[in-house]
């Protein structure tokens, strides 16, 4: 059976290779310190996608962003991996957004594209770590979700099969379709660009690139290839109610964001005592440095 | 995050050569192929982009996959199990790598599935693949037995093979056996033919084969009973899913050993005819090794750059007397001359790969059309540059390959004795260069051919003839002085008409050749880049005229009764 898969990815800013410079003084991060990266878990849920399309054929994978213009590279990034097209979900009303807003503009925008078997997602993005809005997305589309996916062990009959990567062991789960999966960082990493691919897809272009670009290749390329152009959607093309959207439909308020920096300030000496140390293992868990 | 590509700008510097630009055009004639396949380029900015982007793919892959494997797949190496080689488990996840990202058959063409990319940027992806593991540039380079069986086998038979090859197959040439290495007309292995099956039957034993339990081999054997000598030999195609091909064992070698160096039987093994009988040594696999000692300078030049890194970087942080050892003078020297030599390597990889693909491709324009004057005389004076320049770039690159590897365990001290450096795996890997696919002395005897017809020479000239940037008229005044030197050795050695001698002195003639050249494939390259070139060539060029100087003053001084003085009693 051929399944129609969405993949819902995140541009992020990569904050594994966070530089002294990161953090600018008002305690905000510094975007242009970082370079901006396909999110990691987004790529492991891409590859598990791309991995069922190859299991059955004549599935297609179409991947979902939502972000400013540039995003649409992680539309290209996905093609050069292997995905079939790509939604870009672009509009100055999204901007600001929480993710009850984000899992809005998003679950509006699938029902735009229509019919799917499976939505995927990573379980959550190294910026803001909220995991939140593949599970919020399900919701709102009313399907089932199993999230913390490690491999998608089948799909057959309509059903799917997931094995869990939980904290304390692993879980096998099915359920039915349509569903959404989140999948875990401990899922196979997804595969490198294509060398044909990344050939055929280098000049894909969403209208609004294609406007603000004066070189001539996409046009040139244009009468040659008809593939060539990304789809971007505004909050008006997937009919969202511009109020639910963006900063406006976010209930989560940033009230003051610090820098923290951690610093030795005091010590303590132990002798090897079992009392001692076990005085300061409870201390450690009581102020939650570890457990 | 390393990428082998992109940290690399020489890469870029030699990729974007200006007889590019002719080496496109007629490599996607004339941009026909866009009409056909998405994949296919417009133009030739187009083609260029796609080279590149290819090429940031597989530096990435080879950066953070195959260069982190390295260490252990040398530690591990394959195994036999059951008469089948097993790879080191990096081996595998490298080859799963660049085959997903579609690398394989980079150079088929497209109706294959393969990328139609040039020799250049081939040999490129193995420049970078030694440079992170040698034994692994090997797996890679032999996917250019394709292009063998591409010119030589029939149509059904690259429709049979080469997509396979494209989708990550593996190949290997069988070749030598225990009795017929270097002289490769002594080769025993029979082929008997099987009419009622409709293919030939191999028997016998093969030894030192790289790669030995490929999926697909090209396979040298004596189809023609009674012969002797290599009109007797075919050359054949062995798919091992057709089965009767053992792994009897696999060696256990100084280096590369990541790459299974295979004994094998052959038990009544199935195999088809590629090309016409006869022609199997004097044709197809003088074709054969001309592309496999291309693949060779590749992977010395590629060894020769991993050397240069790891002793640069030793050599600045390693502390003694007080200061960063580079500072000293003994040991900056040895660097610069690493530099120098690797850079050199390099140029005369480049420009023998392009010299390679201009008549190869022409050659194969010829199956489809008529050429034209122009083109025919192209492809005569492109094909005797390649066949000139193939074992001037082996000899000189591999022996470079040694001498850097060497320097840079020297520069180490006494910890690049030790197994805690990568430089003590490179040197062991540099030490099959010069001896596998024709040692340095077989290397001598092919070039001593265009030192004695004057094909060097005449192309010294062209270089000489080059209108460079003024800066580089001393360094080239210099060179030309070489010239005058190396004409009059050449006269005087071939004036002797004595055999003995000339072959005595055609190493000899041979270096001073490649020094020359090489300098001034240099000064060529400072013309287009000169800060990232110009240390590089005023380097060379002193190592190389002091070396030709010698070489002079061994040969004016060197009385041919002497030779017998050479002879052990």
């Amino acid at each position: 059976m051929s399944l129609k898969i969405i993949v819902l990815a995140k541009q992020v800013p990569d904050t594994r290779n966070v530089g002294k410079d990161a953090m600018k003084e008002d305690g905000t991060v510094n975007r242009a310190a970082l370079p901006a990266i396909f999110n990691p878990e987004d790529l492991n849920a891409l590859e598990q996608a791309l991995r069922l399309k190859e299991q059955h054929p004549g599935s297609t994978v179409t991947l979902l962003t939502m972000g400013p213009p540039r995003a649409a590279d992680i539309i290209r990034e996905g093609l050069f991996r292997g995905a079939d097209n790509g939604y870009l979900l672009t509009d100055r009303a999204f901007a600001g957004a929480d993710t009850l807003a984000t899992s809005y503009a998003l679950s509006m925008a699938i029902r735009k594209i229509g019919a799917f078997d499976l939505i995927l997602s990573g379980r959550q993005a190294i910026d803001g770590d909220t995991a939140q809005v593949g599970p919020q997305v399900a919701e709102k589309l009313s399907i089932p979700q199993i999230t913390y996916a490690e491999d998608i062990q089948s799909v057959a009959n309509g059903r799917i099969t997931v094995k869990r990567r939980l904290e304390r062991g692993v879980e096998i789960a099915g359920g039915k379709l349509p569903l959404l999966v989140t999948v875990n960082g401990s899922a196979a990493a997804c595969r490198p660009r294509n060398a044909r691919l990344i050939q055929k897809y280098k000049y894909a272009q969403t209208p609004s690139e294609k406007q603000a670009s004066a070189d001539d290749y996409p046009l040139l390329s244009d009468a040659r290839r008809a593939c060539l152009t990304l789809n971007e959607w505004s909050a008006a093309h997937v009919g969202a109610d511009v109020e639910q959207c963006g900063l406006s439909g976010s209930p989560t308020k940033v009230k003051k964001i610090e820098s923290v920096v951690f610093q030795a300030k005091e010590n303590k000496t132990l002798d090897a005592s079992d009392a001692q140390i076990e005085a300061l293992v409870v201390e450690l868990i009581t102020n939650h440095t570890i457990g | 995050m390393s990428n082998f590509y992109l940290d690399n700008p020489s890469l870029k510097h030699h990729l974007h050569h200006p007889l590019m630009k002719r080496i496109v055009e007629l490599k996607e004639r004339n941009y026909t192929e866009a009409a056909t396949y998405d994949y296919a380029p417009v133009d030739f900015a187009d083609a260029m982009d796609s080279y590149e982007k290819v090429l940031e793919i597989a530096g990435e892959i080879i950066g953070e996959v195959v260069a982190p494997h390295a260490e252990e797949v040398d530690a591990q190496g394959p195994k036999v199990v059951n008469n089948r080689v097993e790879y080191a488990p990096g081996t595998v996840e490298n080859l799963k790598a660049t085959t997903q990202a579609g690398l394989m058959g980079l150079s088929m063409p497209r109706r294959y599935n393969g990328l139609n990319f040039p020799m250049v940027a081939f040999i490129m992806a193995s420049d970078m693949a030694a440079r992170a593991d040698a034994g692994f540039c090997n797996l890679w380079a032999l996917q250019d037995c394709a292009e063998t069986l591409y010119e030589f086998g029939d149509e059904a038979q690259r429709q049979q093979y080469l997509p396979r090859v494209c989708a990550g197959a593996t190949m290997s040439m069988d070749l030598t056996e225990p009795d017929a290495g270097s002289d490769l007309q002594a080769v025993m292995l029979k082929a008997t033919e099987d009419p009622e099956n409709g293919c030939w039957r191999l028997n016998g034993v093969k030894r030192f084969i790289t790669n030995g339990d490929s999926d697909i081999h090209l396979v040298l054997a004596r189809s023609e009973e009674g012969t002797k000598d290599g009109r007797g030999l075919s050359m054949f195609i062995y798919d091992k899913r057709d089965g009767g091909v053992n792994v009897r064992r696999i060696e256990n070698k100084l280096g590369i050993k990541g790459s299974p160096t295979c004994e094998l039987t052959y038990k009544n093994a199935k195999a088809y005819l590629c090309g016409s009988r006869r022609l199997g040594l004097i044709r197809y696999v003088m074709a054969l090794m001309n592309g496999a000692r291309l693949g060779i300078t590749a992977q010395a030049t590629g060894l020769s750059e991993a050397a240069y890194r790891e002793a640069l970087a030793y050599a600045k942080d390693r502390k003694q007397f007080g200061k960063a050892i580079i500072e000293f003078p003994a040991v900056y020297e040895m660097i610069a001359n690493i530099k120098a030599k690797l850079d050199a390597s390099r140029s005369i990889l480049y420009e023998t790969a392009r010299f390679v693909d201009i008549y190869k491709i022409l050659e194969d324009i010829e199956k489809e059309r008529k050429l034209d004057e122009v083109e025919k005389a192209e492809l005569k004076k492109y094909k005797k540059l390649a066949d000139a320049f193939t074992p001037l770039g082996k000899a000189m690159n591999t022996e470079y390959a040694n001498q850097n590897t060497y320097d840079c365990i020297q520069i180490h001290g006494g910890s690049g004795f030790m197994k805690d450096y990568p430089c003590e795996r490179l040197y062991r890997d540099a030490r099959i260069t010069n001896i596998y696919e024709g040692t340095t002395q077989l290397q001598v005897i092919a070039a001593i051919r265009h030192v004695l017809t004057g094909t060097y020479l005449l192309q010294m000239r062209e270089y000489q003839s080059e209108t460079l940037r003024p800066e580089l008229d001393g360094l080239k005044a210099r060179l030309a002085r070489l010239v005058e030197i190396y004409e009059q050795l050449v006269l005087s050695v071939a004036d002797t008409k004595d055999n003995e001698c000339i072959d005595f002195q055609s190493r000899r003639l041979v270096e001073c050749a490649g020094h020359i050249i090489m300098g001034y494939l240099l000064l060529l390259d400072a013309d287009r880049h000169y800060e990232a070139f110009i240390r590089s060539a005023e380097v060379y060029v002193s190592y190389g005229e002091a070396e030709v100087h010698k070489i002079q003053h061994f040969i004016r001084n060197f009385n041919p009764d002497s030779l017998e003085f050479y002879k052990q009693a």
